[in-house]
């Protein structure tokens, strides 16, 4: 498009506009409102409704706004008579087929067809014949269909085509027998799929979840950041009567645009689920028993006191920043050093001083080529994917490296598919094809790799990139040989050019490296503190269950620990059955704090709901138990006294991916089989794991092994049969899925579901027999 | 003069005269009082007293939790929540009227798409405990129930002005 700047007017006004921009959006710019339907900022133009139709002089007939490019010296009337006659003629025939169901629709009161026909319609109708009805179907638990409503404008439509890369929703059908629908009855599975409720005009597609429960008179808004992953997307929480009812995108071009996952939609419902700690509760040989809060704190501070430099923290990546920080203010006072948060970290050799993304959110679309090492971007982290998915369309080449198949929604250029233990000798040898150079052992590793076409094809394409991005994944993480992957994949990306970033899940992974969660001198790291018992244990919004990389492991040794604290916003089974004393801790929404992303954007949100029953805020909890201790500075009266104190003690330090290490290069050398035990896309924190319409999707929220066909003859299974899996002594039976996206001597064995609990390491050995 | 007057007409008790005159004139004419609870006044089919919720012929409720009325209150007298129920219908879990708050405007009535909330001719009731006095669901549907064939009957010689 040329910068040429032409001058309009529009209803009177004189307006600048580039040459080619279309009408609408010069009139949008300006404030003038012209109605639409299927116009929409940040999908393509399909000028089917009609309802933007104004007056341009010179021509013959009235033309749609938003498909009629500006032209210098135009002059555009949208209220004069022929354009209110044109647009009452289109809302007349739009209510033709549309019921007057207005009262028992989820849509009114913010319709934007109830606008339309009030502000440009008719105020009486002349229709008098039968209108047409539309069966519906069931398109999943997210998004409730009445589509006897629609008005065809086909925004779904181009939000699959465009914006998901799944064509789940299509036009059949012509004129008055137009239907949108899914053609074959098969649910809507796009993990964005929720933001074609926001798209809808009307109530043809509504949230399934918050069906019927509240109308948009009702809802006061407020501004949070969502807590599912490190994007930090910004949404709107909508409440009434001090419970969140729906949580919607809130507009932010440079992080999520104007959408938001499923995952950050629908995780609100965790908020009311069952199982919330209300109150706090100790355990007295072997029974729990609530207990005031004063006698919990004193409880708390006496055992951490007892335990001195021996008490152990973990904190939960989600955590908001002033927690952290607090935390870490608290084991410094007690001079304890060991405090983690890489719950799912397998290997702490290499430690990068602050992991992130390495470039901005926006910058993402603008790449040339991408290599993920270990990744699903597609469920782990929706947004960043929709940024690579743009890049893909562009031309970028994304390429991966992985232990599972992982379905894309673009295509890639460039996939290398290997089991765990193969991962490392196949990114060496993209290493090698790039010539990338290391010292010591890395070096050799490198120097070592056989070289393949498929690797020197992935190391020409990142070489010849202006713009080029090799990233680390929430997957690779879990690997045993980690902190090789890292200085490998930090080799290629210096050899060729390269951003080298990684990409945290949580939502404040990032905060939590700028806090300082991690060992001081001489502390254990994550794996360390869950493989042996000491004396006290803090868990900060953990369930230890599910949150930790081993989780028997981890269930085992907080066991066997002599006292365990946890803050915790739910007091669930697992965290019941290994803690001592859980203090209930305000969750999402109920709490104000920070996060800072994944690209470094630090996001300030205060909370908008009372905590639960008895439950307080995070930072209060710790405040109470500095002051408790009688340490230093811990009287705060506000969170943002804990801000300003964070903020001067972090001051500009941001995102640092630098590598200290790995000092040597021992290999993880499994003996047969490998588990890959990915994290599922609404398995990720307490919060979601509650959201029952999340859980009722076609996600694995249950145990299962996928494995390829060769190993399903090999162990004499069929597709559904059942199988035991054992790691590390304990076995569990689940059922078999045989799939052709896992490769050999691989297990796909999700993480965090239901019926893992008893399972060992994300990644590691594994032994199958048929049960 | 006018003092003069005055002493005049206040001497001879004139202006008590004159009202029991009125008094009297009114003693022999037929009265406008009425022997309550014996004697009733009559009611317009406009009448806005005690709430109810009316069903249709078939049984099913006719409210649908549209919380037109719980917007248009302007004492802020209805509480309503809504979910789907069994069948996926929507409707209310929940329909509270406080009779404190009501000042019976009747605005719930007109704003009813359905006519399930409606304004009876009762206005004869009392409370004994405070909490008598929010209508709940199952208590406006009683009374709808009760007295269906007067609120059908009034709401048919309205219909012509609505």
């Amino acid at each position: 498009m040329s910068d040429k700047k032409v001058t309009i007017e529009v209803d009177g006004r004189k307006l600048e506009a580039i040459a080619g921009q279309m009408l609408i959006e010069v009139t949008d710019a300006a404030g003038i409102e012209v109605p639409r339907f299927c116009y929409h900022k940040k999908l393509s133009i399909a000028a089917n409704c009609r309802m933007c139709l104004v007056e341009v002089e010179k021509a013959p007939k009235p033309l749609p706004a938003c498909a009629t490019p500006v032209m210098d010296g135009m002059v555009v009337k949208t209220r004069s008579p022929l354009a209110i006659q044109a647009q009452q003629g289109t809302m007349e025939f739009l209510l033709i087929n549309h019921p007057l169901d207005c009262p028992i629709c989820d849509q009114g009161g913010e319709c934007e067809l109830q606008d339309a026909a009030i502000g440009y319609g008719n105020d009486t109708s002349r229709y008098v014949e039968v209108k047409r009805v539309v069966k519906d179907e069931d398109i999943g638990p997210l998004i409730e269909t009445e589509m006897t409503r629609c008005i065809h404008c086909t925004r779904c439509v181009r939000f699959g085509a465009e914006i998901a890369g799944i064509r789940e929703l299509g036009a059949t059908g012509r004129g008055e027998h137009m239907r949108i629908g899914t053609y074959v009855g098969t649910t809507v599975t796009s993990e964005m799929s929720g933001n074609v409720i926001d798209l809808c005009p009307v109530g043809a597609l509504t949230a399934k979840p918050s069906r019927y429960q509240a109308r948009a008179w009702e809802l006061t808004q407020a501004n949070a950041i969502a807590p599912h992953d490190s994007v930090g997307s910004n949404v709107h929480l909508h409440l009434r009567r001090g419970q969140v009812m729906r949580a919607v995108p809130a507009d932010n071009e440079s992080i999520n645009e104007t959408w938001i996952s499923d995952r950050d939609r629908f995780a609100y419902q965790g908020l009311s689920a069952k199982g919330r700690a209300t109150q706090p509760l100790v355990r007295e040989n072997g029974v729990w028993r609530p207990i005031e809060w004063s006698d919990a704190l004193a409880l708390a501070a006496e055992k951490l006191k007892d335990a001195g430099a021996e008490a152990n923290t973990l904190a939960a990546p989600h955590a908001t920043l002033e927690e952290l920080f607090l935390l870490r203010k608290l084991m410094a006072g007690l001079n304890a050093p060991s405090l983690d948060y890489r719950l799912r970290q397998a290997d702490f050799r290499a430690n990068p001083a602050v992991p992130g993304y390495g470039l901005s959110i926006a910058d993402i679309e603008g790449l040339d080529a991408a290599l993920l090492i270990g990744s699903n971007p597609r469920k782990d982290l929706p947004i960043i994917n929709h940024r690579l998915r743009k890049a893909a369309l562009n031309g970028a080449d994304v390429m991966v490296l992985n232990p599972i198949d992982y379905e894309f929604n673009y295509p890639l250029h460039g996939a290398m598919i290997t089991s765990p233990a193969n991962m490392l000798s196949t990114l060496a040898g993209v290493a090698r094809a790039v010539g990338a150079s290391a010292d010591g052992a890395i070096g050799e590793l490198i120097g070592n790799a056989a070289e393949n076409d498929e690797a020197a094809r992935i190391a020409t394409q990142l070489k010849a990139a202006e713009k080029a991005w090799v990233a680390v994944g929430a997957l690779a993480e879990a690997h045993p040989d980690y902190a090789l992957l890292q200085a490998i994949a930090s080799a290629i990306a210096e050899a060729s050019g390269a951003v080298f970033g990684f990409l945290p899940m949580a939502s404040n992974s990032v905060g939590a490296a700028l806090a300082g969660c991690v060992p001081m001198d001489g502390g254990l790291n994550a794996m360390q503190q869950l493989s042996q018992p000491g004396k006290t244990s803090m868990l900060l919004d953990i369930e230890p269950a599910y949150d930790c990389l081993n989780p028997a492991q981890a269930m085992r040794t907080l066991d066997e620990t002599a006292f365990v604290i946890a803050i915790s916003s739910f007091a669930s089974e697992s965290l019941k059955a290994c803690a001592d004393l859980i203090l209930p801790m305000a969750a999402f929404a109920e709490t104000s704090g920070t996060f800072v992303n994944g690209e470094g954007t630090w996001q300030r949100f205060d909370g908008c709901v009372r905590p639960l029953g008895e439950a307080r805020p995070g930072w209060k909890i710790l405040r109470v138990l500095g002051t408790l201790l009688e340490f230093e500075g811990f009287d705060y009266e506000s969170p943002a006294q804990v801000h300003d104190e964070l903020r001067a003690a972090i001051g500009d330090r941001g995102i640092d991916n630098s590598l200290d290490g790995p000092g040597d290069a021992e290999l993880w050398r499994p003996k047969g089989m490998q588990r890959v035990g990915d994290v599922p896309i609404y398995r990720i924190d307490a919060l979601t794991r509650r959201a029952t319409a999340l859980q009722q999707t076609r996600e694995p929220e249950s145990a299962r092994a996928c494995i390829n066909a060769a190993l399903a003859k090999r162990l004499r299974v069929a597709d559904g049969g059942q199988v035991k899996v054992s790691q590390g002594g304990s076995g569990v039976v689940m059922p078999v899925r045989v799939s052709d996206q896992v490769p050999d001597d691989t297990v796909w064995c999700p993480a965090a579901v239901r019926g893992s609990e008893t399972l060992g390491p994300q990644i590691g050995d594994i032994t199958l027999e048929k049960a | 003069m006018n003092t003069l007057v005055n002493y005049v007409r206040s001497l001879f008790l004139v202006e008590l005269f004159r009202g029991m005159g009125v008094t009297g004139r009114y003693l022999f004419r037929s009265k406008f009082t009425l022997e309550y609870p014996e004697e009733r006044a009559p009611q317009s089919p406009r009448f806005r007293g005690l709430h109810a919720q009316r069903r249709y012929p078939n049984g099913e409720e006719r409210c649908i939790a549209c919380k037109l009325c719980e917007a248009t209150c302007p004492a802020l007298a209805i509480t309503i929540e809504a979910a789907p129920r069994e069948d996926g219908q929507r409707r209310t879990t929940r329909y509270d009227i406080d009779l404190f708050k009501c000042i019976f405007c009747g605005f719930c009535e007109e704003s009813c798409p359905v006519d399930a909330i409606v304004e009876s001719r009762i206005y004869e009731y009392h409370f004994e405990n405070r909490e008598d006095a929010v209508m709940t669901k199952s208590k406006l549907l009683e009374l709808g129930e009760k007295y269906e064939e007067q609120l059908a009957a009034d709401r048919a010689v309205q219909a012509a002005y609505r």
